[in-house]
């Protein structure tokens, strides 16, 4: 079955003691796919992928993790998943290679092959130097490295990592954005984080959650697109402001001044502009500004990041929910 | 059933590391050595109708009410107080392979804490070099006791643990659970209020579940099938709450 998506999940809903931490989630995962997880604190991305995991049963819906149903068999689904959760929990007294070893033979590993994928998952997480050390003695980012390559290391067509790379430093950041680049395409992975720019560089499609709900998927770029809806352009300009309206609406009928900032001591002031234009205005407007006499120190179109998609999405289920409030106060 | 050796391995290795196995085991020594020599010091004195690993045996309640506890206290409250149990429960084990690998672990400690004390009479016979005070029957029944009791209050130890992540509510609690079993049932068997006719049946219920009364039975050489049944069937019991605790516990987590 080489078209069946990796993870379908359908209308999961879980409740905690009346509580929704999960309302209504619905998504699926190609097989080789990044996919990755935002969301503000307690928006249900741990218990979304503890559902995932078979960890935590569902209060309704249904998941399936490689056609295997998680709720029916959930033996079936652990082997075929690698799961970092939360906080990354380890054992204190044990060393590296002796908790990779016992998770190895838990995880039906072989014992013939144990050895040099033990070996394997040392080389690529960096963690050659600490192998003989105890977890409880390590740094953190050595043991969020030891969480990282516990669950690669029956190499399960699935990986689920909640928040891989909190308490890293940027040099080890970079390394394990390497290491799960590195899986693409041969294992799917879900992954949660904070840090926005990370999942925007690692991750090919992106699931916005807020309060239980998903907000907003798809790729980067089209999240920006959809969210946003608008393009930016800054610019330094000299000149009267009055006529610069009549000089946008001839360049772009939606492009608009929507700031504009004090003059410094040579004239110039920053100015932003928008417009729903996707593709790229910067020559035209030049020309028409040069044309209408002012003078332009310079222009760059912004690239709203992530975050502000994130901001964008999650403010907007927030100003949805409070409608909901306010038409059910109303009845 | 195929991870329950891996777990019950790994058990034993991380009991065979920890310094305070170590300590428990000498402490646990240390105490029994001194309660041995008290009574070669009685015997020495005056000559008594019952050998001394009756009377030895007689104390068997003590270790068992605080040996247990720290014993077992440990095993699954910590393991969800670090929150291990979530990686240990994604894989493909199944909480009964878990529960009974830590039960497993926990008892072989108990027993191999209580095989150690062979040593007091094996070293008392050389001394002694007289096979008069080692009544061989006493002493292999006192050791069979321990080993089938064993059983159930372990069991009664890891139902504790897995009630809370708390490892200090869990030992109290474990200590509680086995005084009752083993006091309780003792002073209900000597109160008075139960000779009534109508609690006749309470009476008959409260002597079969006696556990001091089975340490004498044991000692005596008598193994009664009852004894055991009672043991095993407490011991399944405990078990089975014990693992639906845990499940229990990550529904509501």
């Amino acid at each position: 079955m080489p078209d069946t998506p990796a993870i379908i999940a359908t209308h999961l809903v879980k409740t905690y003691a009346g509580v929704a931490a999960v309302s209504d989630i619905s998504f699926t995962v190609e097989k080789g796919e990044i996919l990755g997880f935002l969301g503000p604190n307690g928006a249900g991305k741990s218990t979304t992928m503890r559902i995932l995991t078979g960890y935590l049963p569902a209060t309704s819906g249904n998941v399936s993790v490689c056609g295997v149903s998680v709720a029916s068999h959930p033996e079936e689904v652990k082997r075929r998943i690698g799961y970092m959760p939360e906080n990354n929990p380890l054992p204190e007294d044990m060393r590296v290679s002796e908790y990779l070893y016992f998770r190895g033979r838990l995880k039906e590993i072989p014992r013939r092959k144990l050895g040099p994928r033990i070996d394997e998952v040392l080389e690529l997480c960096d963690l050659k130097r600490v192998r003989h050390k105890i977890i409880g003695k390590l740094s953190k980012g050595f043991r969020q490295r030891v969480g990282i390559a516990e669950a690669i290391l029956a190499e399960p067509p699935v990986i689920i990592m909640d928040e891989p790379t909190i308490g890293l430093d940027p040099h080890q950041i970079l390394i394990v954005r390497d290491l799960i680049a590195s899986l693409r395409g041969r294992m799917t992975v879900i992954i949660s984080s904070h840090i926005l720019p990370e999942i925007e560089v690692t991750c090919d499609r992106v699931l916005i959650i807020n309060q239980g709900r998903v907000v907003a998927q798809g790729t980067p770029a089209d999240l920006r697109r959809e969210i946003l809806g608008h393009s930016t352009y800054q610019l330094e300009v000299a000149g009267d402001l009055a006529t610069l309206p009549v000089v946008l609406t001839s360049v772009e009928p939606t492009l608009r001044l929507t700031e504009q900032g004090e003059p410094d001591a040579a004239g110039f002031r920053p100015v932003t502009l928008t417009t729903e234009r996707d593709d790229e205005l910067g020559e035209a407007l030049l020309r028409a500004l040069g044309a209408a006499g002012y003078r332009l120190r310079s222009l760059s179109r912004a690239h709203p990041t992530l975050e502000d998609v994130f901001l964008a999405a999650t403010r907007r289920s927030w100003d949805v929910k409070s409608e909901d409030l306010r038409k059910a106060e109303a009845r | 059933m195929k991870h329950f050796f891996t777990l019950l391995s790994h058990e034993i290795r991380m009991l065979l590391v920890s310094p305070s196995t170590y300590i428990a085991a000498m402490l646990f020594l240390l105490f029994m050595g001194f309660i041995f020599t008290g009574i070669l010091e009685d015997y020495s004195k005056a000559a008594r109708e019952v050998s001394p690993a009756n009377v030895f045996f007689q104390f068997f309640w003590f270790p068992v009410l605080f040996m247990v506890p720290l014993l077992t206290m440990k095993c699954l409250a910590e393991e969800r107080r670090l929150g291990t149990i979530e990686t240990l429960l994604t894989t493909p084990v199944t909480t009964t392979e878990v529960v009974l690998g830590k039960y497993g672990a926990a008892y072989l400690l108990y027993v191999a804490l209580w095989a150690a004390t062979g040593g007091f009479f094996y070293i008392l016979y050389k001394f002694v070099g007289d096979a008069h005070f080692i009544d061989f029957g006493p002493l292999a029944g006192g050791y069979l006791f321990v080993a089938v009791s064993g059983l159930f209050f372990i069991a009664v130890g890891v139902l504790a643990s897995s009630l809370t992540r708390n490892q200090a509510v869990a030992g109290v609690l474990a200590f509680v659970l086995l005084v009752l079993i083993i006091g309780g049932t003792n002073y209900l068997a000597t109160s008075t209020w139960l000779d009534r006719e109508v609690m006749s049946p309470l009476k008959d219920a409260v002597t079969y579940a006696q556990v001091i009364s089975h340490r004498d039975d044991f000692t005596r050489g008598v193994v009664d099938t009852r004894q055991l049944l009672f043991y095993v069937s407490g011991t399944i019991l405990a078990l089975i709450f014990s693992i639906l605790g845990v499940e229990a516990k990550l529904l509501h987590s």
